[in-house]
C-alpha cells in the first residue's frame, strides 16, 4: 500500500515535471489569443492574430514552402529508409553490414550543425544552386535514419514464412512485396513517414545551412522575425505548428500501435 | 470430410515402389545440403510415387524439413538433384513450381480474409474471377468452412486456421502437396480426427502428399511409406509395417515404438537362421534380414507385444526362447498392461492385452515369471 504522503509527493513531482515540460508552450498558446499588441500584457481574448496570419504574405509563403519540403522529403526518406530497413533485416550476413547500419543511424545522433555544414559543403562543391531541392534532399538525408529504425522494429517480428507462402502460391518476388510484405509493415511505414514529416516541419538548423534565396522555411522565417522582436503573430503561427506536430506524432504512434496489435 | 470412395482393398494393393516399371513423381538424387559448416542432408536419395502419402519422419534437426524445403524451392541442394516428374528443379524459383506447401505456422496472411487467403494462389495465376469464386467456394466446402469466408485469420480457432491453410494449399491442385508438421499445433483429439480426414481427402483427390513429422504415430497412421531420417541421412524407408516389424538398424528399431534389445555375437548362420550368443543365453533368430558371419557383433531385438508371459508351473510354446526373471514394475493402461521384467541384469518389456476382465490370476510385483519369445519375432540388427 502506498501511504497518502508518498502519493501526495508523487502528484507534486508529476505536476512539477509536466509544468517544466509544458508551461512555456502553454504560455505561448495563451498569448497567441491575446488581444493586446504587447506580447506580455494580457488584453483580453481574441483570434485576430490568427486572422492576421492570412494577410502576412511572407509567413504564408514560408508555410507553403515548409509543407512542400516536408511532404517531398518525407516521401523520399520513407522509400530510402524502408529499403534500408529491409536490407538490414533481410540480408543479415552481408559484408559490411555493421558499417552500413552504422551509416544509416549516424544522422540520428550527428549534431545537426555538422550534418547541415557537411551538406552545405557537398552542395557547394557539386555546384548545385541552393534552394527548394537542396533543403528537400538534406531533410530526406537526416530523416531516413528515423524511418529505418521504425520500419526495422516491425520487420524484426515479421514471420518470413508469410512471404514463403506467397511465393509458394505463385506470387513473383515483387508481388510478394506488394501483396504481403508491404501491407503488413504498412503501419510502420506510415509511422515512419509521419515522423520524417514532423522532423522536417520543425527543422531550423539544417534548413538554414542548405537553403538559398526564395526557399525560406517557416521555422527560418519565425526565427528571423523573432530577432526583430516577438509579435503575437509569431505566437499564433507557433501554436498552429505545435498543433500540427502533435496531431502527426499521435497519428504515428497510433499507426504503430495498431500494427503491433494486429500482429 | 467424406469417407473414401475407393474400397479399402485398393489401398492394400497400392505399392508402386515394388513395381520396376513405375516412374517416380519426386526424386532426390544424391542430395547434400550444407549450411555454412553444418551439413543438414548428406548424400540422400529417395523416390516418391504418384498418389503416395509419404512421411519424412525423424527428430528435430534430422534434415527432414530441409528436404521438403528443397522441393518447394526455398533451399537449393549443395550437391545432387531434385526432380519432379522427371524434370530437374534446379534454378526453378518457388513461384514456378507445381507444388504447394502447408506451413507449420500455417502462414495465413493476417490482412486478408479467409476467402482472400484461399483465392490468393488462383489470383496470382491470373484466373478469371468466376473461376476463382467457384473454386474457392468448393475448397471452403471441402474443409467445412463455408460460413467463415469473410473472417480474418485472428478470428478463427487453431483447428479452423489449419483448415484454411489446407484449403489454400489444395485449391491450386498441386502435383505434390507438402505438409510441414501439419497437426503439430492441434490438441490430441483434434489431431487424431484430422489425421483420418487428411487420409480420406488424399484418397478422394488422388493427390500425392509428402508430410514432415516428428510424431511416429502420425506417420504410422497416415503414410503409405515412411522415410526415417537420422542426422541428415536416410535410416530406413518402407511401409509402416516394414518399418515397425523389420527395422534394419538399431536407431530405427529404437526410434519407432518400444523394443527390447540385447547385444550379442553370431555363433552360427544357416541360411536366414542365425544363432546368437547373448547375455541372456543363446537365441535363434528365424528370419535374419541380411547375411552375417560367425563372430560378428549384432543385436537381437523384439517388440514387447510379441512376448508371452509364462507363469511358474506352465510350459511355454515349443521352440520359443524362454527367459526367466521377476516382475519389477507393472503399468496398467486399461486395454494393455506393460510389464517390466528383470532378467540377467537387464530390464525387458512385455506388453499384454488385458483380454479378461477378472484380475484373480494377474501377476504381481516380485512374481517370478518366464517370458517366451518365438524365433520368428526376433529381429537381427547388424547396424
Amino acid at each position: 500500500m502506498m501511504s497518502p504522503r508518498s502519493r501526495y509527493l508523487d502528484a507534486t513531482a508529476l505536476t512539477l515535471g509536466f509544468a517544466f515540460l509544458y508551461l512555456p508552450i502553454v504560455i505561448l498558446v495563451i498569448f497567441s489569443f491575446n488581444a493586446s499588441q504587447l506580447v506580455t500584457v494580457w488584453g483580453g481574448f481574441s483570434t485576430r492574430w490568427y486572422a492576421g496570419l492570412w494577410q502576412n504574405r511572407q509567413l504564408m509563403d514560408a508555410a507553403w514552402m515548409t509543407l512542400k519540403v516536408a511532404t517531398l522529403s518525407a516521401l523520399l526518406a520513407t522509400v530510402i529508409g524502408t529499403l534500408a530497413a529491409l536490407a538490414l533485416t533481410r540480408y543479415a550476413r552481408f559484408r559490411g553490414r555493421t558499417l552500413f547500419s552504422g551509416l544509416v543511424y549516424a544522422p540520428i545522433v550527428m549534431p545537426e550543425v555538422i550534418t547541415g555544414l557537411s551538406l552545405l559543403l557537398l552542395f557547394v562543391s557539386l555546384g548545385l544552386e541552393r534552394g527548394f531541392w537542396t533543403v528537400t534532399v538534406a531533410h530526406a538525408t537526416f530523416t531516413c535514419g528515423f524511418v529505418a529504425v521504425v520500419v526495422q522494429s516491425r520487420l524484426v517480428t515479421f514471420d518470413r514464412s508469410l512471404e514463403e507462402a506467397a511465393a509458394d502460391l505463385g506470387a513473383k518476388p515483387w508481388q510478394v512485396f506488394t501483396h504481403v510484405t508491404l501491407p503488413i509493415i504498412a503501419p510502420a511505414v506510415i509511422a515512419g513517414f509521419l515522423l520524417a514529416f514532423t522532423l522536417s516541419l520543425d527543422d531550423l538548423v539544417i534548413a538554414s545551412f542548405t537553403t538559398g534565396p526564395g526557399a525560406t522555411t517557416l521555422p527560418m522565417r519565425v526565427y528571423s522575425q523573432v530577432r526583430l522582436g516577438v509579435t503575437p503573430e509569431i505566437n499564433a503561427i507557433s501554436t498552429l505548428m505545435i498543433a500540427a506536430v502533435t496531431v502527426l506524432v499521435i497519428a504515428a504512434s497510433l499507426a504503430t500501435k495498431r500494427g503491433a496489435a494486429r500482429g | 470430410m467424406e469417407p473414401p470412395e475407393r474400397p479399402a482393398a485398393h489401398r492394400a494393393a497400392f505399392a508402386p515402389w515394388d513395381d520396376p516399371a513405375a516412374r517416380p513423381l519426386v526424386v532426390y538424387d544424391g542430395v547434400t545440403k550444407r549450411f555454412g559448416a553444418e551439413t543438414a542432408v548428406v548424400d540422400l536419395s529417395l523416390a516418391v510415387y504418384e498418389r503416395e502419402f509419404f512421411a519424412l519422419l525423424g527428430p528435430s534437426g534430422c534434415g527432414k524439413s530441409t528436404l521438403m524445403r528443397m522441393l518447394a524451392g526455398f533451399e537449393s541442394p549443395s550437391e545432387g538433384r531434385v526432380l519432379l516428374a522427371g524434370e530437374d528443379l534446379a534454378g526453378v524459383p518457388p513461384h514456378l513450381r507445381p507444388v504447394n506447401m502447408m506451413f507449420q505456422s500455417y502462414a495465413l496472411f493476417p490482412h486478408m480474409s479467409v476467402e482472400t487467403n484461399i483465392a490468393f494462389g488462383l489470383a496470382m495465376e491470373g484466373r478469371p474471377r468466376d473461376e476463382i469464386g467457384a473454386r474457392v467456394g468448393e475448397a471452403l466446402r471441402m474443409v467445412k468452412l463455408d460460413g467463415l469466408a469473410g473472417r480474418k485469420p485472428h478470428q478463427l480457432s487453431g483447428g479452423q486456421r489449419q483448415r484454411v491453410a489446407l484449403a489454400r494449399a489444395l485449391v491450386k491442385r498441386p502435383k505434390v502437396l507438402l505438409l510441414d508438421e501439419p497437426l503439430g499445433a492441434l490438441d490430441r483429439k483434434l489431431r487424431e480426427e484430422t489425421q483420418f480426414e487428411l487420409m480420406a481427402l488424399q484418397e478422394r483427390l488422388g493427390l500425392t502428399f509428402i508430410i514432415v513429422t516428428h510424431d511416429q504415430d502420425e506417420a504410422m497412421t497416415m503414410a503409405t511409406r515412411i522415410a526415417v531420417m537420422d542426422k541428415g541421412r536416410l535410416a530406413q524407408i518402407g511401409t509402416p509395417r516394414a518399418i515397425y516389424e523389420a527395422p534394419t538398424t538399431r536407431y530405427v528399431a529404437d526410434f519407432i515404438g518400444d523394443i527390447n534389445l540385447v547385444e550379442g555375437k553370431v555363433t552360427g548362420a544357416e541360411g536366414s537362421r542365425v544363432s546368437v550368443m547373448t547375455a541372456l543365453g543363446d537365441m535363434v533368430v528365424a528370419e535374419a534380414s541380411e547375411p552375417v558371419s560367425v563372430g560378428q557383433a549384432v543385436a537381437v531385438a523384439w517388440r514387447p507385444e510379441k512376448t508371452r508371459l509364462v507363469r511358474a508351473g506352465e510350459t511355454g510354446p515349443a521352440g520359443s526362447v524362454m527367459l526367466t526373471g521377476t516382475i519389477a514394475d507393472i503399468g496398467y493402461l486399461g486395454d494393455w498392461s506393460t510389464y517390466h521384467v528383470d532378467i540377467g541384469g537387464l530390464r525387458l518389456k512385455a506388453a499384454l492385452a488385458n483380454a479378461v476382465r477378472r484380475a484373480e490370476d494377474a501377476v504381481d510385483w516380485g512374481d517370478p515369471v518366464r517370458l517366451a519369445v518365438a524365433p520368428e519375432a526376433l529381429i537381427l540388427l547388424v547396424r
